[in-house]
């Protein structure tokens, strides 16, 4: 049995260690924001944060999060009010959406690094993360926002 | 629940505490506000004593916003309060929902950017009938005449008296008509009256569930005591399993179940984790002798289409035809001739295909959660495989992580039924990216062969543009292909030029038939077929001496439409100012569904690597009536996002019958250190909405390539213009 603790809360997970940690977070727990993408940490879809590292759980075991804390995107903010996304919102990031949990979690872990980061910054951060409809200019803009109101 | 129950085919149904409005438009409304004669439309909205608008939502939402759009569009022509509508999917029934578009004609489908357009009047009328209702009830309730009452958001008003209810009060006293009152196009309301349509500041309805987790996809569904399933699908239609060696499979913890099926292999088990390391472990060896596509070559094939659109006895279907394009080339001054081509491209959408089935002990119904561009194919298909009417399946539509064309099909909802028939217990069938590329329905691989004929004074007095290619509609639409005796409404899109005064055309096809599926991807044919026309035409610009953006605005003289975008795009992008020598600009103009669009690209070159960069794109777009503002831009981006990728990386390719690339390391697309500025500008106007949805896409390759021959004097002749091509094109 692994332990470990998601969005405040302690959870034990009788998956053998090798089972990827998305599927427990999608599968088992039942917080279907953090999405399937690709499965081999190409596109970013799955991101979420052990110990406020932002990582693909598709390829990371949940072994991996023994006794670790993961944030997904439902335990970003309590009331969902996380200055980026609001600033998603103000800019209206998302289209399909698919991606834009794994976006905002990779945005979230630069601004927690680096509360003012330049455009190329932003751009190297999030550049693992695919969003295929293509919003990537909004992505920018409402990190630049989120940066300036946070 | 009460829209799937108690539809009338006239005249509304009092229910427990709300109306419901249900209409039956064929037959009733006159021919002149259905659009080229399609009357087959209904629309309906049901509004509780509290005040509550539900719209019935007839298409899906796969990012390009209809949620918002056709509920808004309902809305206007009702006068309700924003604040107060909502939706409910509508069940997949075509005879009352689908979209009466002519492209459509009356299908319940997603696609081509026709959801607003095809819904636009539909929901016009249902909102404006809606509201007479309410009108007329109040009328009779106060004792005043009809006329004297008039309405503000969700509340009518009687000015003399001074009186005023709500919507929701007026439901509480209503009764509704046999005959629902006649609504003309004179009763609906003036652009100019509009309260909501063409508002900014009215953002999406499903934005808020995209920034928190918590919006719904089809592959968010999970059911109590559901299996998860994969499959190993034959590499191509009509292949065989001969040898599955499944013995490794079983012996995996909580994998379940090695299935044989028709179309491939599936594995079951209790985890997701459990059946992919099952169907990993599963060996399995195919026989490709019955299988049209078994032996595909994707580069062999390309030169022979090559061959195919060279060859003067080649069998050709006429697309276009305007004058006598043979006899004019044939005694033109001057002739022209060049070639161009492209690869296959996969959808790529981000939510790989799934579905989730159950169905009943009787093997006779089933239920089936999935995102679909069409819950009315998924019903049928889900039918069709238990033998069942499309009655008896109950589709729950969800959200889509991106459709692009790929989510038409519902190959996943056929495959999970077939499975969940077989359990009789719930299915979960989740396609690995692996899979989803290899069952790819890709944009189909084309050729292109153009000739242009000059007079003396070098204007264009003759247009032949042929293109060799696999037929989308013979796959995707048999009973249309069909029916119009073997035209490709979907790829030959495009290849028509209806808005330049060329006194002699002809654009045609000769068809390929190798097995590949191929299928709408979004801007269809005209993502390719306008790459090639609009380089060509940059050509002729440079061989008469002519400057391209002045060489279109004299072919489009007489659209004033299409030249309003040319010259808008000149004019934000400056087009007449120097970039120095290291970058360049290249225009294009495109028409898509009755919208249009020109674009330019501003480009630098790696001369080392081959590599194309861009710096800013900038397009104007005139899709008529714009209802969501805010979101045609997004729009115009993303599909401006969808056509530099294909322009630039992608590239699908097949050896022996099969899709070479895995995953996105190898199936390249356009990243964020890739992104130009993109400026863009919508240019409104009266006309009824024709859709924005993939407008962005046609123009954006073949500005590429024009601003790179602008640059190098190297003209780039296919698709993509990945580095390695451009390194070759540059050496040659």
């Amino acid at each position: 049995m692994i332990t470990f603790v998601v969005n405040g809360r302690e959870v034990h997970s009788e998956q053998p260690g090798d089972t990827p940690l998305l599927w427990v977070i999608r599968e088992e727990l039942g917080l279907t924001g953090t999405k399937f993408g690709c499965g081999i940490a190409q596109c970013g879809a799955c991101t979420v944060h052990v110990n406020g590292n932002p990582v693909r759980s598709c390829s990371t075991p949940v072994s991996a999060a023994a006794g670790r804390k993961v944030t997904t995107i439902e335990g970003l903010s309590p009331t969902s009010e996380h200055a980026l996304q609001k600033a998603w919102i103000a800019e209206q990031v998302p289209q399909c959406g698919y991606c834009q949990s794994g976006q905002i979690m990779q945005a979230a872990a630069l601004l927690a690094k680096n509360q003012q980061p330049t455009r190329e910054q932003i751009v190297s951060h999030m550049n693992g993360n695919i969003c295929r409809c293509g919003t990537y200019n909004r992505i920018v803009r409402a990190i630049q926002r989120a940066s300036k109101e946070a | 629940m009460l829209l799937e129950t108690k539809i009338s085919r006239r005249g509304f149904i009092k229910t427990a505490g709300a109306l419901t409005f249900s209409f039956t438009f064929a037959g009733q409304v006159s021919k002149a506000l259905a659009q080229d004669g399609v009357a087959k439309f209904n629309a309906w909205v049901t509004i509780g004593a509290d005040g509550t608008v539900t719209v019935a939502m007839p298409a899906a939402e796969m990012g390009q916003g209809t949620l918002t759009a056709l509920p808004l569009i309902l809305a206007e022509e009702l006068d309700a309060d924003w604040s107060k509508v909502t939706y409910q999917y509508a069940p997949p029934n075509p005879k009352i929902y689908g979209n009466y578009h002519p492209l459509f004609a009356g299908a319940m489908l997603t696609a081509a950017s026709v959801s607003t357009p095809g819904y636009w009047m539909s929901m016009r009328l249902g909102g404006a009938q809606a509201r007479r209702v309410l009108l007329d009830n109040v009328a009779r309730q106060w004792s005043v005449p009809v006329e004297e009452l008039s309405t503000e958001p969700s509340v009518v008003a009687h000015a003399k008296s001074g009186r005023r209810i709500s919507y929701g009060d007026v439901v509480r006293f209503a009764t509704v008509p046999a005959e629902p009152p006649q609504i003309s196009e004179a009763d609906l309301k003036k652009p100019a009256q509009f309260r909501l349509i063409g508002r900014k500041d009215i953002p999406r309805v499903d934005v808020p569930s995209k920034v928190d987790g918590s919006a719904k996809y089809g592959i968010d569904v999970r059911l109590p005591g559901m299996l998860y399933a994969s499959v190993i699908e034959a590499p191509h239609d009509g292949a065989k399993a001969t040898q599955i060696n499944a013995e490794d499979a079983l012996k995996i913890p909580g994998v379940k179940k090695v299935l044989p099926l028709p179309f491939g292999v599936a594995v079951l088990g209790d985890t997701v984790n459990a059946t992919l390391k099952g169907r990993r472990a599963l060996k399995v060896k195919w026989d490709a002798a019955g299988a049209p596509g078994g032996g595909f070559d994707s580069e062999e094939a390309l030169q022979e289409y090559a061959r195919h659109a060279r060859d003067p006895n080649a069998k050709a279907m006429a697309w276009f035809e305007k004058g006598d394009a043979p006899k004019a080339l044939a005694g033109a001054a001057k002739t022209m001739r060049a070639e161009y081509s492209s690869v296959h491209c996969y959808h790529a959408q981000m939510e790989p295909m799934n579905c989730v089935a159950r169905v009943a002990a009787d093997g006779q119904s089933a239920e089936v959660w999935t995102g679909t561009q069409s819950i009315a194919l998924a019903a049928f298909v889900a039918s069709s495989v238990l033998k069942t009417t499309p009655d008896k399946i109950r589709v729950h539509q969800h959200l889509l992580g991106g459709g692009y064309g790929r989510r038409i099909w519902p190959d996943a909802v056929a495959q999970a039924v077939v499975l969940a028939n077989i359990t009789k217990e719930p299915i979960k069938l989740m396609l690995t990216r692996e899979d989803d590329l290899a069952a790819a329905r890709p944009r189909p691989m084309t050729y292109h062969v153009l000739k242009a004929g000059l007079d003396g004074s070098g204007n264009v007095v003759a247009w032949h543009h042929r293109l060799a290619d696999e037929n989308v509609d013979a796959v995707a639409a048999p009973p249309r292909f069909k029916a119009t005796g073997g035209k490709d409404i979907i790829g030959w899109r495009g290849l028509e030029q209806p808005f330049y005064g060329v006194p002699n055309m002809l654009a045609d096809a000769v068809r390929e038939q190798r097995g590949v599926r191929v299928h709408a991807w979004r801007g269809i044919g005209a993502g390719y077929n306008k790459f090639a026309s609009e380089s060509f035409l940059d050509e002729i610009a440079h061989a008469t001496g002519k400057e391209p953006l002045a060489l279109r605005l004299e072919l489009t003289k007489d659209h004033p439409r299409a030249q309003a975008v040319i010259k808008a795009v000149a004019e934000m992008a400056d087009w007449t100012k120097p970039r120095g020598k290291d970058r360049a600009l290249g225009i294009a103009f495109s028409d898509y569904h009755e919208s249009f669009s020109a674009g330019i690209a501003e480009v630098s070159l790696d001369r080392k690597s081959g590599k194309i960069r861009v710096h800013d794109y900038w397009i104007a777009g005139d899709a008529g009536i714009v209802v969501q503002p805010e979101n045609a831009h997004a729009q115009l981006e993303s599909a401006v996002v969808y056509g530099l990728s294909s322009a630039l990386s992608e590239e699908l390719t097949f050896k022996d019958g099969a899709v070479q690339q895995t995953n996105f390391h190898q199936y390249q697309l356009l990243r964020m250190s890739d992104m130009p500025e993109i400026h863009t500008r919508i240019i409104v106007t009266d006309n009824a909405p024709t859709g924005l949805g993939e407008l962005g896409v046609p123009t954006v390759a073949p500005a590429i390539g024009n601003a790179v021959f602008k640059l190098t004097g190297k003209r780039l002749r296919q698709l993509p213009m990945s580095p390695q091509r451009v390194t070759a094109v540059l050496k040659g």
